[in-house]
């Protein structure tokens, strides 16, 4: 944990606002996976503003975290994110998804920040194996966060790397699983079934915890413990709500990568503000 | 055999590879081999012995392989991903293209018992794909050694390559193609065998050799033949195929690999926008279900064989 100069209230207040940024860029460039975006911005949040010890100044050092988003299509939470910490003017994304722009519709190394090119869905966590021996082998401190979606979880690559992590004892590697249980088909239970995740991650090496991934405080309870278990690698089940935020969108799976419409639009906006003004009076 | 071929002290590239990743590792920690259960067929059991803090074992799982190769170039280490050719182009080819690619993350793609090496063990056991598959992916050096001192040479600048490379080769002890090495050895630079005005054959990898005994035993009957060695089928050296297009009355290709989208189309494919329009013959393995044989079986089935050459030659020459 390296910022701790902020407050959850904070915290929460910018997961509004990082909430209603998502929004506007994905209306303005009419494309982006929305759903996605809002069930995983809280633990991009807590990461960069709490966890991670990466930020425009360090970004080139051999020291930094590492964070690879695996599920790289909700990379409109990434860019707001980002944006947020400095990496580039926020106003840049009004690029995104445009002719010739860098800001393409899954993380890009052109956009500073962004650790590796992802958007095929089963390849952040072996990348992030190598990254984690690379730190064993050279005795660094860093460690390596990725972010999986539900959905990218019977991609089998992500099991071979789940077998690697427990071999080399990779505690000093956190893989988060946006748990929103549903995808763009339907719900994941009915798509491929991967529960029980904890029992599955438990005989694969791992240590787990499962927390309610749109809490701030929670989120932050559960990055301050680790690794869960010294000499196993780390994962976070959360439990997220798709579309979290934004009441006619949440647990929809037509929001997956809906673009709202101008009415729509306000709507969401709306409800943001007004759960703004909550954590305000809180 | 002629003076130009050197048959004393050959080894299989695959050993040339095991050796220069030992010297090599020996003075930079940095230098890692990833493996997938392929340590035995890598010839990389002494490296294991030497350095075991140099080597990563994922067990049978390439795209594990080629993405955790990734996330260790990702961090500044040098790593060799080494796995059967069929298995490492194929199985993970998506990490090939994303992460080590796309990503721009140099890991050196090591393809073992390349081409038809496997023999009789099969279809599933040869890459005849690779060059085709790898040719389409943006910012990837495709290179086929030939023989010993081209494997050397192409493992040390491998190593250092700040773009990735997939580098194959086969487990038969391959002769050296020159008495002397003292050709500068770089990516995208053929090297140049043996010189001659009828007829260029442009070859790579193991092809090389028999193209080179081929066009000894036509030296006897008159026909005089250029032999390239174009160990890098991208980039492709285009200033050689300029050269030799002019020289040459007729040029064949010759590739352990299908005839389809292989060196022999690379060549096509610049020559004739080039405006070139002399006789061209592509050999390698046809679209075909493959013969069952040893590795020499089947090229001498399908013709990679000085006779075979020899015959192609004098088709194309109309002599
Ligand atoms: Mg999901």
């Amino acid at each position: 944990m390296y910022k701790v100069s902020i407050t959850s209230k904070e915290l929460k207040q910018k997961s509004v606002i990082y909430r209603k940024k998502i929004l506007q860029y994905i209306s303005q460039a009419k494309a982006g996976h929305t759903g996605g975006s809002l069930s995983c911005i809280d633990i991009l949040n807590v990461l960069y503003n709490v966890v991670l010890n990466v930020s425009p100044e360090n970004f080139s050092s051999p020291n930094r975290d590492r964070y690879v988003q695996s599920k790289g299509h909700c990379v409109e939470a990434l860019y707001v994110t980002l944006a947020d910490k400095g990496f580039f003017n926020e106003s840049d994304l009004n690029t995104m998804c445009q002719y010739q722009s860098k800001y393409i519709g899954h993380p890009t190394k052109k956009v500073n920040g962004v650790e590796q090119n992802t958007g095929a869905l089963g390849h952040g966590l072996p990348i992030c194996v190598g990254m984690a021996i690379a730190a064993k082998m050279d005795e660094k401190e860093y460690r390596v966060f990725t972010l999986l979606g539900d959905g990218e979880l019977p991609e089998g690559s992500n099991w071979e790397a789940a077998l690697s992590a427990s071999k080399y004892k990779l505690d000093n590697l956190c893989a988060i699983i946006d748990k929103n249980n549903l995808q763009i088909t339907g719900t994941t239970a009915e798509v491929c079934n991967t529960d029980p995740l904890n029992k599955k991650f438990e005989s694969f090496g791992w240590a787990v915890k499962e927390i309610s991934g749109n809490d701030i405080d929670a989120l932050k309870d559960a990055f301050s413990s680790l690794p869960f278990e010294k000499g196993k690698p780390s994962v976070i089940i959360a439990n997220t709500n798709k579309g979290k935020g934004v009441s006619f969108m949440e647990n929809e799976i037509k929001w997956h990568h809906g673009v709202p419409s101008a009415a729509q639009y306000l709507l969401a906006q709306q409800e943001l503000d007004y759960a703004l003004t909550l954590i305000e009076n809180d | 055999m002629t003076e130009q071929i050197n048959t004393n002290h050959h080894k299989a590239n695959l050993e040339i590879f095991s050796e220069t990743l030992q010297r090599l590792a020996q003075n930079d920690r940095d230098i890692i081999a990833v493996t997938s259960d392929s340590r035995g067929s890598g010839k990389l059991v002494p490296f294991g012995n030497k350095f075991p803090n140099q080597i990563v074992e994922v067990g049978i799982a390439e795209q594990n392989l080629v993405g955790v190769a990734a996330g260790l170039a990702a961090c500044g280490k040098k790593v060799f991903a080494v796995s059967p050719a069929c298995f490492l182009t194929a199985r993970a080819l998506e990490q090939i293209k994303n992460d080590i690619a796309y990503s721009d993350n140099p890991v050196s793609a090591i393809g073992i018992s390349a081409g038809v090496s496997y023999g009789a063990l099969g279809s599933t056991h040869h890459s005849l794909h690779d060059y085709a598959a790898l040719r389409a992916i943006n910012n990837i050096i495709i290179v086929a050694p030939a023989d010993n001192f081209e494997t050397e040479k192409a493992i040390e600048l491998a190593a250092n390559s700040n773009i990735p490379v997939y580098l194959r080769f086969g487990k038969k002890p391959m002769p050296f193609l020159k008495s002397n090495n003292d050709d500068v050895f770089a990516f995208g630079k053929a090297r140049t065998i043996t010189e001659g005005e009828d007829i260029a054959i442009i070859a790579t990898g193991e092809t090389v050799y028999p193209a080179l005994e081929a066009a000894n035993k036509l030296k006897a009957e008159g026909i005089n033949v250029s032999v390239i060695s174009m160990h890098t089928i991208k980039p492709l050296d285009t200033n050689i195929l300029d050269k030799i297009a002019k020289k040459c009355s007729a040029i064949i290709t010759i590739e352990e690999h299908s005839v389809n989208g292989g060196l022999g189309e690379a060549c096509a494919s610049y020559l004739i926008q080039q405006q070139f329009a002399k006789p061209f013959k592509i050999m390698g393995i046809p679209d075909e279900y493959t013969v069952t044989g040893s590795q020499e079986e089947i090229f001498n089935h399908y013709g990679i064989s000085e006779q075979g050459i020899a015959a192609q030659v004098k088709l194309l020459l109309r002599k």
